[in-house]
């Protein structure tokens, strides 16, 4: 009984803590209530969307590849989880940056649908 | 006698301008995870106890972007910032509209310290603004700021 119960516990904190980035694909798509579309991910993230910045400004348009920050010039590891492990695997992280940059580069937050779209053409990048 | 008082005085002298410019930055891992996502980490002696609370009331819309974070994270920050920020070294606080300077390069210390920098040569592509310590300093996010390892990219 003990055993199952902490069976339970690590599998209760695996859960919680350890989310890969399709989990977010499949939040976001849950969420708007429709399917992800990697080619509108692809325009959405490389094109200004009101903003003075679009996606790629920092990012670039291969998030294979490491950017630079727009304004302060740092380095910024690669967006998709192809290249970079630690992208999409903390709810907390994922949150905060979408609205960060969301503001950034909309004025505005983003859709789940547009969230769901750039976590498609994010996870298509090999 | 007099010699031996002289001697360490004469080392002294010229030993400290190298120091001068050190700051030891205290380890905060919420200053370090938060701040240096975006920027390199600015020794928070740089600003008086006053900008930083108003630097960190400002989060939102930070030098025009977006750096919000959650309350007890920026609450913790700002508790950092005001404990080890800096005194009368800053020089004067506030700006002609008697609110907190927010930038590190607006003052007193940072204008004297740079007189001799152009506008054009902040604006190198190699350099791209006054923010950018690493640039010339190469140690800087260390705390090492001494004008001996001052290297200025073309």
């Amino acid at each position: 009984m003990r055993r199952t119960l902490a069976i339970a516990a690590l599998l209760f904190a695996a859960t919680v803590h350890a989310e890969t980035p399709r989990d977010f694909l499949t939040r976001f798509e849950k969420e708007a209530g429709s399917t992800a579309s990697a080619e509108r991910g692809a325009r959405f993230f490389t094109t200004k969307q009101g903003g003075e910045w679009s996606c790629s400004s920092c990012h670039t348009e291969r998030p294979m590849q490491a950017g630079r920050h727009a304004k302060t010039d740092k380095p910024i590891n690669p967006l998709a989880p192809a290249a970079n492990a630690e992208r999409f695997t903390d709810a907390a992280k994922v949150d905060k940056w979408f609205r960060r940059n969301c503001n950034d580069t909309l004025n505005r937050t983003c859709s789940a649908q547009e969230k769901a779209d750039v976590m498609a053409w994010l996870l298509a990048q090999k | 006698m007099k010699k031996l008082i002289v001697l360490p005085l004469l080392l002294a002298v010229l030993v400290l301008p190298a120091h001068a410019d050190n700051y030891s930055v205290p380890k905060n891992p919420a200053f370090e995870a938060e701040c240096t996502s975006c920027h390199m980490a600015y020794p928070p002696q740089m600003l008086h106890a006053d900008s930083w609370r108003a630097l960190m009331n400002g989060l939102s819309k930070h030098f025009g972007s977006d750096a919000s974070l959650d309350e007890k994270r920026r609450a913790a920050i700002t508790d950092f910032l005001v404990a080890n920020a800096g005194g009368r070294k800053t020089g004067t606080t506030r700006d002609a509209g008697s609110q907190p300077l927010l930038r590190i390069t607006e003052t007193a210390r940072f204008e004297k310290k740079h007189r001799e920098i152009s506008a054009a040569t902040f604006k190198r592509a190699s350099i791209k603004s006054p923010a950018n310590c690493t640039a010339c300093h190469a140690q800087a996010a260390t705390g090492n700021y001494s004008e001996h390892s001052v290297r200025i990219p073309k």
